[in-house]
């Protein structure tokens, strides 16, 4: 009995491993930065590029920096959630222009709506290595305190807004 | 054919030379894109000390939009901002250390090929170990088993004679 018995028991093991394999995402690389305050930076808005935006303008509410580009294929498809949210009123989105060009990046917001209060540009995508971006698009919640509470890795879907982002909006909204 | 000693014969009929030419243009369109490569891939820094150490650090690093490729053989564009960033670093007498930390504050252990003795990478650092000693401990077991249920039967006395017989025979 124990020479079958003991064979299924390592079969059994080793697809319990491959099945929970299976389910995992390797393109999600769990950030560091969670639950740590947000780089400081400081830079010029895209569309008035003579103000700058400094990393501790927004302490005191919670938002959101959307990580975006014009020669970002998937920004487009996560694009009129972003603008939906924007309408909505919940949170402040602000989008960190990745390695663009800006009057690409102008046309680009002017022909699929522009949902950011403010864009900044990162030309040379130095901020976007201290926040940790690989892949565009990425956004983070950062909370009252600037401290990052989530990233969502690659495009905002209608799923990733009800179950996670939102609800986490709305309870750091409450936090003092 | 060969008129005068010579090899290869130069004396090449008209057909034939066309041929060769045509042979030859053939060959050059073959090694061009390969010569133009070559001259892409010439190194872009500046220094050679500190391409050597950034190749070294960035060997060990892995690009995390490629993830099976080192930050060093990538040629994706993190990969290449990476390597600027090393370089920067390396400039401004950052420690390997010290620039390894700085990547892994931004993009966590994953980036590191060589990851750190921690409680969440305690089975990947000894996981193959423990499943050597579990297959060691299971082939001495059934080694041993198995010594102890094979009985020596002796020959009854007419197997023994039996046998002396078909030896004998056989030295005969």
């Amino acid at each position: 009995m124990m020479r079958y018995l003991i064979p299924l028991f390592a079969f059994i093991v080793l697809a319990a491993f491959l099945l929970v394999g299976l389910t995992l995402n390797p393109r999600q690389v769990p950030s560091p930065l969670i639950d740590k305050p947000a780089p400081i930076f400081q830079l010029n808005h895209l569309h008035e590029p003579e103000k700058i935006l400094s990393s501790t303008d927004n302490l005191g509410k919670v938002w959101l920096l959307n990580v975006w580009a014009s020669w970002c294929v998937s920004c487009r498809d996560e694009h009129p959630l972003l603008v939906e949210l924007a309408k909505s009123g919940i949170v402040p989105i602000y989008g960190l222009n990745y390695k663009d060009e800006r009057t690409t990046a102008m046309q680009w917001l002017t022909r699929y709506g522009d949902p950011y209060a403010v864009s900044i540009v990162d030309a040379d995508g130095k901020v976007g290595i201290d926040f940790g971006v690989y892949g565009v698009p990425e956004t983070y919640i950062i909370d009252k305190k600037g401290i990052i509470r989530h990233k969502q890795i690659g495009p905002v879907t209608v799923d990733s807004l009800e179950k996670t982002i939102v609800p986490l909006i709305i309870e750091l909204q409450k936090q003092v | 054919m060969f008129k005068d000693n010579c090899f290869p014969c130069l004396k090449v009929p008209q057909l034939n030379r066309i041929k060769v030419w045509l042979l030859f243009a053939f060959l050059i369109l073959i090694i061009a894109p390969t010569l133009s490569w070559s001259k892409e891939a010439v190194p872009v820094a500046e220094d050679p000390e500190i391409e050597k150490r950034m190749l070294a650090l960035t060997m060990d690093l892995r690009c995390l939009v490629c993830q099976n490729e080192s930050i060093a053989d990538s040629r994706a564009d993190f990969s290449n901002d990476m390597r600027r960033e090393i370089r920067q670093k390396i400039k401004e007498n950052k420690s390997d250390e010290e620039i390894i930390q700085f990547l892994v504050d931004r993009y966590g252990d994953f980036v590191l090929y060589n990851p750190p003795v921690k409680p969440t990478t305690i089975l990947l650092w000894f996981g193959p170990i423990l499943l050597f000693m579990i297959g060691f401990v299971s082939l001495l077991t059934y080694l041993k088993r198995r010594r102890e249920q094979i009985v020596e039967i002796p020959l009854s006395e007419a197997e023994q004679k039996k046998a002396e017989v078909l030896l004998g025979e056989k030295k005969r």
